[in-house]
């Protein structure tokens, strides 16, 4: 059943991003993504996290891909200024990537053994962890990580603000 | 060999390729996005294989970070817009040299 | 006494050349004049001292060794500051100081209205206190700083005036050849350590007398013959002989006190007192000597055609005095080391008169050098005309000066060492030196005047006349220590006779003193046929210097233009090593290699760096591009590095 669904829905998101890197207008690369980013979240629940899957659909898909969509269409949503990208730049790029990615792939892989990898001692198991497990450690042991990003988000609001205002 | 590893990766590549190759800012930033996901992807897959929950956790706090890093950067591509009518990234050059 | 104080003898001296070199510009001309000759007397009532405490002792026992400190310890090898007095360095500084003296107060007149009079007296110290060095060591290595010293005094003075090119040039030219010549001199040295292992004149020269077996007189080249032709190339170079004599001319361009304490009796006599301090050495290197007595022979027989036929006053008398150190070196080659040393010391008083003599020429003519120009002066500077001619009648060895007693022994021991063609050579030379000394006196002194018009022949100060009248005095009776074998005994060479002993002594033949005394006639003989001739040609039948000179025009130019060493070494040597210079070692190596290196690597980097720059191009997306190929390589490295 997994397998299916990884299948599936990994095909999906893989179309979709090339999708999102061969469209002509950007505003079809940002629906491609957020077709994407859906596909991500179902294999998200297939890997057993649930609450990240819906944190994704929400925060990601929802909120920053619909200030995308904004801003998009805020600045010339269908112009086709842009020049046409270069095709053959584009798969000589990738075909190297590409063989750099599978050397790699093969050699990590090979080499990775799971039982020799610590595990974190204050880890509970997949199976018996509800959300709220992930609440008690964001809470606990992850708690300067956590209060440092609310820094962060109010970094980056005062930064927006200050960028984006008109200039009287 | 985790296929959602491979998954992440090919992933992950995708959008590097975009982002090197696209010619308009927003579509850069998209392939970022997608870059990110790839590692989020990643993570979730090491969580599951490793059986704890800090992929998880990291995953949260890439997303914190994601959604701020987008606000900041569409802002600055406001910016950019306003001052120099492009959304072409060659056009802002002026740090050649 | 002395023995506790012999360090002070050359001290003195230069301590009056630091202070008048350092605050003489702030100090009135009669303060630096009083340190300065003060210095120099003072320096020869030492030396005088010394002298009468050697006398005290016996002969045998003549000679004080001083060690100061030691200069180098480095491994095996020590050198020390020692001073050595013997009956040859007691001559040496006596003359050195005395004419020194007498030479420093001629020069308060003659320097009086010269710039930077301080400088020349600082100078004058300095070379004072150098040639004290020299001759008081009593090693090869103190000697050498000595040498080196003086070489270095005789540029600065040749080249006192040196807002005049000549003067620059001639003490440039001065200084290189004199380092020809010491390069030889320091390969002797070296040798010298190799050999012996110390440079100790008493431990080197014990140890060749005291192992005959080991160091007999030599057949061929040998070892000793080695060292001793080495030596003698820097005395070649400091003594001018041929063919490094070419700088002594040319050094007449300094101002006349110069060319008559340096270049007349104190520096270029350095060279005859190092072959004579090495006498123990030479005396068992026939081959040696033998070159010695060719060279100086040569010498002496070229030098005085050369100063035939020179028209400046000044260069008669440096031609006249590299003949007469030709003398001294035939003396010393035919092994009568003494009279070579006796001439030397003649020679100091009458050279030295007749380069102050002539200074005062040049002073009551206003600066006039040409004989061409001079003539009629003897009434009207009569000092300096009788002092000049007794200088000329000592030089030309005329019965009973100075000169004649010096002279007639170094021709005795030619013919009685067994060199009957170098006793012919020194016997022509002796009629020439009659010759164009009587000719300079009589052009200058005799005849109708023919200098400028406007010119007020006057007689110099006494400050100038008195050294005059003093070493007239001593050219006149100089020669009485030194009385030849049938006339009396030879106080001289007994005195000297303990520095030479360890000479090696062939089997010597024993002549009449009836021919002795038959020989003497013959070269006064020859000496008066010089002066007659120099009279005919000259004075009685005018015109007939010209008219020889038109019928034996080419040897006239070629004595004129003096063989034409200097053109010949500005062809082979000057300008070789100018083209060389140029066109290779400047053109090739210096702005080819070394400058292409330097600019090159700056160069280079900027090319590298507009390379890299192409990174800089301000795209974002290169920048991305380069990134990720970063990452792709790291990743590449570390997966290899894991499999």
């Amino acid at each position: 059943m997994e397998t299916l669904v990884f299948y599936l829905f990994g095909g999906i998101a893989l179309l979709a991003a090339v999708s999102v890197v061969a469209q002509k207008r950007v505003f079809y690369s940002a629906l491609s993504l957020i077709l994407c980013l859906g596909s991500v979240a179902v294999l998200f629940l297939a890997l057993e996290a649930p609450f990240i899957a819906a944190v994704q659909i929400i925060v990601y898909a929802g909120a920053i891909m619909v200030m995308v969509l904004f801003v998009i269409m805020m600045l010339d949503p269908f112009s086709a200024a842009a020049a046409r990208d270069k095709r053959r730049r584009l798969t000589c790029l990738a075909a190297a990537l590409g063989l750099v990615a599978l050397v790699v792939m093969f050699t990590l892989m090979r080499a990775h053994d799971p039982a020799a990898l610590p595990v974190d001692a204050g880890g509970v198991p997949l199976a018996a962890a509800p959300v709220s497990r992930l609440g008690q450690l964001l809470f606990t042991r992850f708690l300067i990580p956590f209060e440092a990003t609310s820094i962060l988000i109010l970094v980056a609001i005062m930064g927006v603000v200050v960028l984006a205002r008109k200039r009287s | 060999m985790n296929p959602y590893l491979v998954l992440s990766l090919l992933l992950f590549l995708v959008g590097t390729t975009g982002f090197i190759v696209k010619k308009n800012v927003l579509a850069m930033f998209l392939c970022v996005e997608l870059m990110l996901n790839a590692a989020n992807l990643a993570f979730v897959a090491f969580a599951r294989d490793l059986g704890h929950l800090q992929g998880q956790i990291f995953v949260f706090l890439v997303m914190v970070v994601a959604a701020a890093e987008a606000a900041v950067g569409l802002a600055i591509m406001i910016v950019l817009y306003r001052r120099r009518q492009t959304l072409n990234p060659d056009d802002a050059d002026t740090m050649k040299g | 006494m002395m023995t506790e104080l012999l360090w002070l003898l050359p001290l003195v001296p230069l301590a009056g050349a630091a202070a008048t070199g350092l605050l003489g510009r702030r100090l009135p001309k009669r303060a630096v004049t009083l340190v300065a000759c003060g210095a120099s007397g003072a320096a020869f009532v030492l030396a005088l001292a010394a002298f009468l405490e050697l006398l005290s002792l016996a002969p045998g026992d003549r000679r004080i060794e001083r060690e100061l400190f030691t200069w180098i310890a480095a491994g095996d090898f020590t050198a020390k500051a020692a001073l050595l007095l013997d009956p040859l360095s007691a001559v040496m500084t006596l003359v050195v100081t005395g004419v020194g003296f007498i030479i420093h107060i001629y020069s308060i007149g003659y320097m009086r209205a010269q710039e930077g009079y301080y400088r020349f007296f600082a100078y004058m110290n300095l070379f004072l206190f150098s040639m004290l060095v020299l001759v008081l060591a009593g090693n090869f290595l103190l000697m050498f700083v000595g040498w080196e010293g003086v070489g270095l005094c005789s540029y600065l003075l040749i080249g006192y005036d040196f807002h005049r090119p000549a003067a620059a040039d001639a003490g440039k030219k001065a200084f290189i050849v004199n380092r020809i010549g010491d390069f030889g001199f320091i390969l002797g040295i070296l040798l010298v350590f190799l050999t012996f292992g110390d440079l100790g004149f008493g431990r080197v020269f014990g140890e060749i007398a005291a192992a005959p077996s080991r160091f007999p007189p030599e057949a061929g080249i040998g070892v000793l013959t080695a060292i001793a032709l080495l030596l003698f190339v820097g005395a070649m170079g400091k003594s001018a002989q041929i063919p490094l004599h070419v700088w002594l001319p040319d050094a007449m361009e300094g101002p006349t006190p110069v060319s008559a304490l340096i270049h007349a009796a104190t520096m270029v006599t350095a060279g005859v007192y190092m072959v004579v301090r090495c006498a123990p050495l030479f005396s068992r290197a026939p081959v040696a000597l033998d070159v010695v007595l060719v060279v100086g022979s040569a010498t002496a027989l070229m030098a005085a055609t050369i100063g035939l036929a020179q028209t400046d006053i000044k260069r008669v008398l440096a031609y006249s005095t590299v003949s007469q150190l030709g003398f001294m070196f035939m003396a010393a080659g035919a092994g009568a080391f003494s009279a070579g040393i006796f001439h030397l010391m003649t020679h100091a008083f009458f050279k030295a008169l007749l380069f102050l003599g002539a200074g005062s020429v040049i002073h009551a003519l206003a600066g006039e050098q040409d004989l061409r120009r001079m003539g009629g002066l003897r009434r009207r500077i009569p000092v300096t005309f009788w002092t000049m001619l007794v200088a000329a009648l000592a030089i030309s060895g005329i019965f009973p000066l100075a000169g004649f007693f010096s002279k007639d022994e170094i021709l005795w021991a030619a013919w009685a060492g067994g060199h009957p063609a170098v006793w012919i050579l020194g016997l022509l030379t002796a009629g020439l030196t009659g010759l164009y000394m009587f000719r300079l006196i009589f052009l200058a002194f005799f005849g109708e005047p023919r200098h400028a018009e406007g010119a007020h022949p006057h007689e110099s100060p006494p400050s100038m006349t008195g050294p005059l009248v003093a070493l007239a005095l001593l050219s006149a009776a100089g020669g009485f220590i030194g009385l030849p074998a049938w006339l009396g005994a030879n106080r001289f060479a007994r005195f000297l006779e303990p520095s030479l002993s360890l000479a090696h002594r062939g089997e010597a033949p024993h002549f009449s003193h009836a021919l002795e005394f038959a020989f003497a006639a013959l070269s006064v003989a020859v000496a008066l046929a010089g002066i007659f001739a120099a009279h005919r040609i000259y004075l009685a039948r005018p015109g007939a210097a010209g008219r020889i000179a038109a019928r034996w025009g080419a040897i006239h130019r070629l004595l004129r233009d003096r063989y034409r060493f200097d053109e010949f070494y500005d062809r082979a040597v000057v300008r070789p090593l100018l083209g060389l210079s140029e066109r290779t070692l400047w053109l090739r190596v210096d702005v080819g290699v070394i400058d292409r290196c330097v600019n090159g690597a700056g160069s280079s980097m900027v090319s590298l760096g507009a390379l890299l720059r192409g990174m800089q191009n301000g795209l974002i997306r290169s920048y991305a591009a380069w990134i990720v190929a970063g990452m792709a390589a790291v990743l590449l490295y570390l997966s290899l590095l894991r499999s």
